[in-house]
């Protein structure tokens, strides 16, 4: 039987367009407050991890900078990935499942503001084949909605509706980056950045970070009064040139949430992660989510989108629904790669498993 | 211990080049992926997850390679993860492997580890593009200059460290770097680099991956059954400690020897020195041997140079190190560290082949990175109660 584990304490910092904010203050900053709620001290800490990004950062070991906001010394044991947070907390919770350590550290962070994005993510690509064609995130994107929309599983008032609900959502986050009210006709009459997607469909750009604190069984009850128990984790990878694929679909997401155990009982909140409006239509598909489950209180990724910490943060906001909100049963999904090509889901609960 | 037993059935790399411009990155890959499933009688399908490492993305200029990769490492509809720790990655790479299978949660999993260095630069990458980078000579030169001023060891031992992993490269049909003609004086003769490192005592550019299949004990023991030997994991580390603080001694780092008795004590081992048969340590520049001899508690500190003075860490030796040729002789960056962990494996396998030491029942592997701040280490053996507890 497998180790309990639970989220005791989470903690981001506001999302900014451009901060002159070192990216290890930023995380020294969401550490010493998920710390703080967990209730924990360094000397608690058996394991950290972290997920961050050279390219982001424009340079070499960018995370070994981020060492400094743990205090390594004496020398810990730690771990990088060159991922979302979510799949450092991935790393964390398999860790834990063996139950030498009790209480991990995660966090994610990113800086998008330093570099152009639109230059940066066709490096993403098979470096042979399609970073040559200088194909950009929104290009991609583009052609994944027009394929959505041919589909006729959904319309352009449809994108836009995601993103009014998201950023009305996000006017309750006090990390939030964009939000507001917002009327769907008027939405539709802006320009096209890339047909068929206007800028409202787009992610904001945003440095952040993100810090979560893990706890094994009675460790966990004994520091949360109301624990979000991990009760699935999952993730999978999908093909990655986009030609060779059905981009309405997330097959990768869907095999995910079947492992992180979505078929046991509805969940009664979602946050999942997707940077343009459309593809929360395709997630909930593909995760088999109904009008009754409330998707991203948070706002979303339309509300803050920190590269590298955009994932956790859905972890750490589904379970602040269970820790704080009463809720039993939520679920977190988080992307990588372009046009939803890896995907991770998480389940969490408020009954121990 | 919670963990479940954890085996190594699968080893493969690729012959390590300065420019293997007849393979793409995926190609480079496979080739090593597809000789660990020969070597563990498996095929793509049997592999449950993958995971993959290497050093800074800005070498080969592809971000998050792993997301192109899964196409050719036949992980699409599985979990693909991505370590990167620094030089150490590669040793992360094969721990977290581990991890997977060490925890219940896969059953197979694929690790796999690389750097195609001749695809960029990565003295350019290592200053960011700033073009301000001394190297990795160059940052670790003062920490041996200053080993050498601290334990007196003579000026030849760093080159008695190049002969010899030189001359257990000609013993590994996959090395890099394959000089002949080796000796104390052309060691000696060559160019100094980065005062007290010459150019013979560095290490190459290397194009190259390397791959590692692990099980569970079941999978493990099918294999003993078939007479395919498996390594099996006695225990495994890692540590990190900050680039910079006046506390800390990059000469015999806090870090390496914590991760050391992490791995002995999981191990069983208390006396390493006798206990342990061989080892892989990550020496990138002569100098390191001695100071991971002493650094790892293999040795007191200012006795690691006497071992190698006395020829103790040859094959054949009291202690021998680095049987492969070690990162002297073939340096895949990102690969290194698992190529360390994979040679380990290979030894108490019995699979070595012409570097193998005789009777290797306990081997131990070490990879380092970033400012000598980042360890990860193994300890393998061909049974799981090698000491008779």
């Amino acid at each position: 039987m497998n180790v309990p584990v639970a989220v005791v304490g989470a903690a981001h910092v506001k999302s900014e367009r451009r901060t002159v904010e070192a990216e290890n203050r930023m995380v020294l900053r969401a550490v010493r407050a998920a710390m703080q709620a967990a209730g924990v001290t360094k000397d608690d800490v058996g394991f950290t991890c972290s997920g961050s990004g050279d390219y982001l950062a424009g340079g070499t070991f960018a995370f070994v900078a981020n060492l400094e906001a743990v205090g390594a010394w004496p020398p810990i044991a730690e771990s990088h990935v060159e991922m979302d947070g979510a799949w450092a907390l991935y790393e964390a919770w398999t860790l834990l499942q063996e139950g030498e350590v009790d209480v991990a550290l995660v966090y994610g962070s990113g800086k998008s503001s330093p570099g152009d994005i639109a230059t940066v993510y066709p490096l993403m690509l098979d470096p042979y084949f399609l970073t040559p064609l200088g194909l950009d995130p929104v290009s991609l994107a583009a052609l994944q909605a027009r394929a959505l929309l041919e589909s006729g599983r959904a319309t352009e008032r449809d994108f836009a509706e995601v993103v009014a609900r998201n950023r009305a959502n996000a006017i309750g986050n006090p990390n939030a980056q964009v939000s507001g009210k917002f009327d769907v006709d008027e939405l539709l009459r802006a320009d096209y950045v890339r047909d068929p997607l206007r800028r409202h469909d787009l992610p904001p750009i945003s440095d952040g970070a993100c810090a979560v604190v893990l706890a094994t069984a009675d460790k966990a009850a004994q520091l949360a009064e109301r624990p979000a128990w991990i009760t699935g984790i999952a993730h999978r990878i999908d093909v990655h040139q986009p030609g060779f694929r059905d981009l309405t679909v997330s097959p990768s997401t869907t095999a995910a949430a079947e492992a992180a155990g979505i078929g046991d009982g509805p969940v009664e909140v979602a946050e999942l992660m997707a940077p343009f409006s459309f593809q929360e239509l395709i997630l909930r598909d593909a995760i088999g989510l109904d009008d009754s489950v409330d998707i991203n209180p948070s706002g979303g990724a339309l509300a803050a989108n920190p590269i590298m910490a955009t994932g956790l943060i859905r972890i750490a906001e589904a379970a602040n629904q269970v820790t704080h909100h009463g809720k039993a049963r939520t679920l977190a999904h988080v992307t990588g790669g372009l046009d939803l090509q890896q995907n991770l889901v998480t389940i969490l609960g408020s009954e121990r498993p | 211990m919670a963990h479940q037993p954890c085996a190594i059935v699968g080893v493969g790399q690729t012959h390590h080049k300065t420019r293997r411009w007849d393979v793409s990155l995926g190609g480079l890959v496979r080739e090593a992926a597809q000789r660990a499933l020969d070597d563990a009688e498996m095929t793509w399908k049997d592999i449950d997850a993958v995971v993959i490492g290497k050093a800074p993305d800005l070498f080969e200029g592809v971000m998050k390679p792993e997301l192109y990769l899964s196409d050719a490492l036949g992980a699409a509809g599985k979990p693909v993860f991505r370590v990167h720790t620094a030089g150490s990655v590669g040793g992360t790479t094969g721990i977290v492997a581990a991890h997977h299978v060490e925890s219940g949660r896969h059953k197979r999993v694929l690790a796999v580890a690389y750097q195609k260095q001749s695809e960029g630069n990565a003295q350019f990458a290592l200053g960011s593009g700033r073009g301000f980078s001394i190297g990795a000579g160059g940052a670790f030169a003062p920490f041996m200059r200053s080993y050498m001023y601290r334990t007196g060891a003579p000026a030849e031992i760093g080159p008695m460290v190049a002969v010899k992993d030189r001359k257990n490269a000609l013993k590994n049909p996959y090395a890099h770097l394959k000089i002949e003609d080796i000796s104390l004086e052309k060691v000696m003769a060559s160019p100094m680099m980065w005062d007290p490192v010459r150019f013979l005592e560095s290490c190459p550019s290397s194009d190259g991956a390397c791959a590692v299949v692990f099980t569970d004990k079941e999978g493990g023991e099918a294999a003993a059954k078939a007479g395919r030997q498996p390594a099996w994991i006695l225990g495994s580390a890692v540590r990190s400690e900050p680039s910079q603080f006046p506390g800390r001694d990059p000469v015999a780092p806090q870090g390496a020897a914590d991760c050391a008795a992490d791995v002995y004590q999981q191990a069983g081992i208390t006396n390493p020195l006798e206990q342990i048969d061989c080892a892989e340590l990550y020496v990138p520049f002569s100098w390191y041997e001695p100071m991971w001899l002493e650094g790892h508690h293999i040795a007191e500190f200012g006795e690691g140079w006497k071992m190698v003075e006395r020829g103790d860490t040859e094959i054949g030796g009291r202690f021998p190190v680095n049987m492969s040729g070690g990162v002297l002789s073939s340096n895949p960056i990102g690969a290194s560290g698992l190529l360390r962990f994979s040679e380990a494996a290979l030894q108490v396998r019995g699979m070595a082949g012409e570097h193998q030491v005789e009777g290797a029942n306990v081997a131990i592997a070490q990879a380092y990175g970033a400012s000598a701040q980042y360890f990860s280490m193994w300890v393998v053996a061909n049974s799981l109660d090698p000491f008779g507890k």
